[in-house]
């Protein structure tokens, strides 16, 4: 099947551009963008390590096509950065070192991320088994979790409180 | 907020002016990593880069008689298609074996398979494209006519005198054979009031690094030169397998290791896939790029702990043990894998039974069978998770049978903390632990009685609880007493060179890796803390041949241990040399001087005399002012290995409290607590994190993980789906404590953290298990991992 050609925002950058139609979200990010932040861990949706926002819902960018994007808006952990949207939680995680290799972190700061919204608008701080079941789509083989799970509450918290 | 602060210095006899010794700052590297800009290897491209994708044996054992490739070849993108035959003109084959492990052997492997294969997975021809899909897409067209042979499956059957040899030339399917007899054990099982006999089994499982096993290698012709971007735990031992198997000099192999996504022992290990990968760089003379997906990853990164251990233990009334033997059994895959080899895991199991007790009478025997699956070498822990679980199993066991509470157990037999130095009955030699302590301090952290009573009120009203136990010993900072010795170019030394730059602050290239455990970290604490200067003005670099002392790398738990000290002499080297520059500036013996936060003090009262910028700037620009004769030295490398010790034990105690839901035999964790004694701590945040990651990767294996095979040797589960990890929703939370025993034999007395979680995990699952179902008359389970039907058979519920 030939390439063909899509156009979406990528962190608030148009951007057009040819594909195969079997070439993933992921793929294209990394690949055709070089945006190197959301990483490839199974390819089958099972690790979490590509999760990326699509108009606003958290996807698996392996399981999503770039071609389903046409018109899409994505962000990236690049653009969540660079927006300064997670900035409390990037350093929540830095501080209580709830990373070790890093490789997850990008997806699990998107999901995690995902959660917390919902929490300000309900301005509900999420006990920590409802933060597990969040996080239970993204893999960590460094942390055991436990300290990704008090950098979460403690920004939850902070939020919560903080910006009623 | 739970969020661990900054917290004071604790250890006086390391404590400078302004210490980090003991404290939890931040690691440097981690707002990269936060942000998305780390660069792991599978980020890296360069120009005329071409990616490998491998054709795999679909069969366990098969010769191969003809393989087709022009449709291949033809297909777009494909730059060429490489079978091993033609591979092999490129590279030498290479065989894992250590003269130490005596009668140990192997036979040649090849980085793509020549004529046989040998496990479902192995690589018989690599086709190399632009693109990976362009690979794999030329992989479906590679046609290979293959002429199955029977698979040994069976570890149990491996060496029977009717199943097949794998490799002929061998003779037989024994890789490795090892036993011990030490005291009077016969006597010992004969006069003990009670023996406890049984068989554990454990499952074999992976590492599953998040991000899999990745290299680029880019042979320049040019230069004759060839650089690999390696996701791997030893640079400079593979800067030597490199070089050593493609017939170059080792200077011509520049091995550079940006981050690294998890590695836990998968990624020390000489893979057929990475070697053929260089090779087709070497042939192809442009940069190839290999990234194994996760498929590939299940049936080609080592597997590790299928064990089979029949054990005994004899037990008196009062509680003695008298005695353990054990009859290990494991099946490693058709290879011993290079240059570790696959007998370390059994050796291990064999050399830690038994070892925190003071219990003199030991056998134990060890096989070690070639099979036809998967190769098996070390993973985090090695050997520590079969040992404990054996060794804590059978005292449980028999605490169980003489109607003893689990701790009291242990009491009466832990060797006693005022014994040391002394030696197992195994002879591991143990410079100082802290078995007692560490245990008293675990009773009271978890509220041990208050647990029982709560256990006990609980089943009154149906539900089964239960709370286990595991002590453990641990084996940190290895001399060459683990591999050296056995005569593979593995380094147990490690250097660090601290330099000052022309503004004052300092950089540090160390010959440790950082694989997300934060060994830049604890090398940027003790750099600051030797040389004087707040740890903002250090910087470390690792991970690259050409610019870091000759090291190891991260194995073993020895990067702060080893890495650690060699960094804290430097440091200190620095800070002479520096000095001997004050003085010189401002006519002052450089003795009474000291550095303190970045400025030149009097020592005797800490008047400020210089900043470094000061210093640095006259050095570097204006050194005609300097005394004539008189040259600054800002440089200092010093190396360091440990001499007085083969290996720096650490010790410790770990507890579970899970539920089982009898109905469903689900087994819900509450509550993980972890005791250890790693010496000096440098770093205690990441001491914990450690702890808390390696009790993870314990539990993984206790309840989920296991690599499934049928009796052909087809894995069954090789994908995410199947294979199941620990995630979030399931595990507890893990409380910490510590004991600090430092060793003698460095200045630092730092021993290593990263594997003890994980040593002690299995075993406290697996006690707490039976404990819960102790009251019900269920069969004590002993085969990991405990998945829902086999806790419901032992409860004789299907």
């Amino acid at each position: 099947m030939s390439a063909l050609d899509i156009s979406l925002t990528v962190n608030g950058e148009p951007v057009s551009e040819r594909v195969e139609p079997r070439r993933t979200l992921v793929d294209f990010l990394r690949e055709d963008l070089a945006l190197t932040g959301s990483h490839v861990g199974c390819e089958h949706g099972v690790c979490g390590a590509c999760t990326v926002r699509v108009n606003g819902e958290i996807v698996r960018g392996c399981l999503m096509l770039a071609v389903q994007c046409d018109g899409a808006t994505v962000e990236t952990i690049e653009g969540l950065s660079d927006s300064g949207e997670i900035a409390d939680l990037q350093l929540a995680f830095e501080q209580r070192n709830a990373l070790q290799c890093g490789y997850c972190t990008p997806g699990m700061l998107a999901a995690a991320q995902d959660l917390l919204k919902r929490a300000q608008e309900i301005k509900n701080v999420p006990s920590r088994d409802e933060i597990r079941e969040h996080l239970s789509g993204n893999y960590c083989r460094c942390t055991g979790y436990h300290a990704i799970v008090d950098a979460v509450e403690a920004v939850a918290r902070a939020r919560v409180v903080s910006k009623p | 907020m739970k969020i661990t602060g900054d917290s004071p210095p604790v250890l006086s006899a390391l404590d400078r002016p302004n210490s980090y010794i003991g404290r939890s700052v931040p690691r440097p590297n981690l707002q990269r990593l936060t942000q998305g800009r780390g660069l792991y290897v599978s980020d890296v491209s360069l120009p005329r880069m071409a990616h490998v994708a491998f054709v795999r044996s679909p069969h366990a054992h098969a010769k191969i008689k003809n393989i087709s490739a022009d449709a291949a070849r033809k297909s777009p993108g494909v730059i060429a298609v490489v079978t091993g035959p033609e591979l092999a003109k490129v590279m030498t084959p290479w065989v894992g074996v250590l003269t130490h492990l005596k009668g140990l052997k192997s036979a040649p492997q090849s980085p793509i398979a020549v004529d046989v294969a040998c496990w479902q997975g192995e690589a018989v021809a690599a086709v190399v494209a632009r693109s990976r899909a362009e690979a794999e897409d030329g992989c479906e067209l590679v046609e290979v006519d293959y002429t199955p042979l029977p698979a040994v499956t069976d570890p149990e059957t491996a060496l029977d005198a009717k199943t097949p040899v794998i490799h002929s030339s061998l003779g037989d399917n024994l890789c490795f054979e090892r036993k011990l007899d030490v005291g009077a054990v016969d006597k010992a099982f004969a006069e003990a009031d009670a023996v406890v006999e049984t068989t554990f089994m454990f499952g074999r499982h992976t590492g599953v690094t998040t991000e899999p096993r990745a290299l680029v290698a880019d042979w320049n012709a040019g230069d004759r030169r060839m650089t690999v971007y390696h996701g791997t735990q030893a640079p400079h031992m593979m800067q030597d397998l490199f070089a050593k198997h493609l017939g170059l000099a080792s200077d011509q192999v520049r091995v550079i290791t940006k981050d690294v996504g998890g590695s836990f022992g998968i990624k020390v290990h000489c893979y057929a896939d990475e070697m053929a990968t260089v090779a087709l760089s070497k042939l192809l003379t442009r940069p190839v790029k290999f990234v194994a997906d996760r498929i590939e990853s299940f049936v080609t990164d080592i597997h590790a702990r299928d064990h089979r251990v029949k054990a005994k233990i004899g037990v008196n009334k009062d509680g003695t043990i008298t005695a353990f033997e054990i009859d290990d059994l494991t099946g490693v895959g058709p290879y011993s894998v290079y240059p570790r080899t696959s007998g370390i895991e059994a050796n291990q199991v064999v050399s830690l039974v038994g070892g925190p007790y003071a219990c003199a009478n030991y056998r134990a025997q060890a096989r070690v069978v070639f099979t036809n699956k998967n190769v098996m070498c070390q993973y985090r822990a090695v050997g520590h998770p079969l040992a404990v679980a054996v060794t804590e199993g059978l005292v449980e066991l028999a605490a169980a049978k003489i109607g003893m509470d689990p701790l009291e157990m242990r009491r009466r037999n832990l060797i006693a903390d005022d014994a040391y130095p002394c030696t197992s009955a195994a002879g591991l030699k143990f410079e100082k632990l802290s078995h007692h302590e560490s245990l008293a301090h675990l009773d009271a952290m978890m509220n041990y009685a208050g647990l029982r009573a709560e256990q006990k009120n609980l089943r009154d009203k149906g539900i089964y609880r239960g709370l286990g136990f595991a002590s453990f010993i641990e084996v940190t900072n290895p001399s060459a007493a683990f591999y050296g010795v056995g005569g593979a170019r593995i380094t147990s030394q490690d250097g660090a060179t601290v330099k000052l730059d022309s503004q004052g602050a300092i950089i540090v290239h160390t010959g440790v890796t950082e694989q997300g455990q934060g060994a830049e970290s604890v090398i940027a604490q003790v750099a600051a803390t030797a040389f004087g200067v707040s740890i903002d003005k250090v910087r470390v670099v690792t991970g690259d041949t050409d610019n870091t002392p000759y090291g190891g790398g991260t194995w073993a738990s020895r990067a702060a241990g080893i890495g650690g000290e060699a960094a804290w002499q430097a440091g200190k080297a620095l800070r002479d040399n520096v000095l001997a520059v004050a003085g010189a500036m401002l006519q002052a013996k450089p003795e009474a001087l000291d550095i303190r936060n970045g400025i030149v003090v009097d020592k005797a009262n800490g008047t400020e005399r210089l900043p470094l910028e000061e210093l640095a700037r006259v050095a570097y620009f204006r050194p005609d002012t300097l005394p004539p004769g008189f040259q600054a030295e800002l440089m200092a490398t010093r190396h360091y290995v440990p001499r007085a010790w083969p290996f720096a034990f650490t010790n410790g105690i770990q507890a579970s409290y899970l539920e089982v839901d009898t109905d469903t035999g689900f087994v819900k964790l509450l509550k993980h607590w972890c005791v250890e004694d790693c010496g000096t701590i440098i770093n205690p945040q990441l001491v914990d994190e450690q702890i808390r990651g390696g009790v993870v990767q314990g539990i993984g294996a206790a309840l989920f993980e296991q690599c499934l095979y049928d009796e052909r040797g087809q894995m069954l589960n090789g994908n995410m789906a199947d294979y199941l990890v620990p995630m979030a929703a399931e595990m507890p939370d893990i409380d910490c404590g510590h004991v600090v025993s430092p060793t003698a034999d460095s200045e630092l007395g730092a021993k290593g953290a990263g594997e003890a979680g994980t040593a002690g995990a299995p075993a406290c699952i697996m006690n707490a298990i039976n404990d819960a179902l102790r009251p019900l008359g269920a069969q004590p389970l002993t085969d990991m991992p405990f998945t829902p039907d086999k806790i419901l058979r032992a409860l004789g519920k299907v």
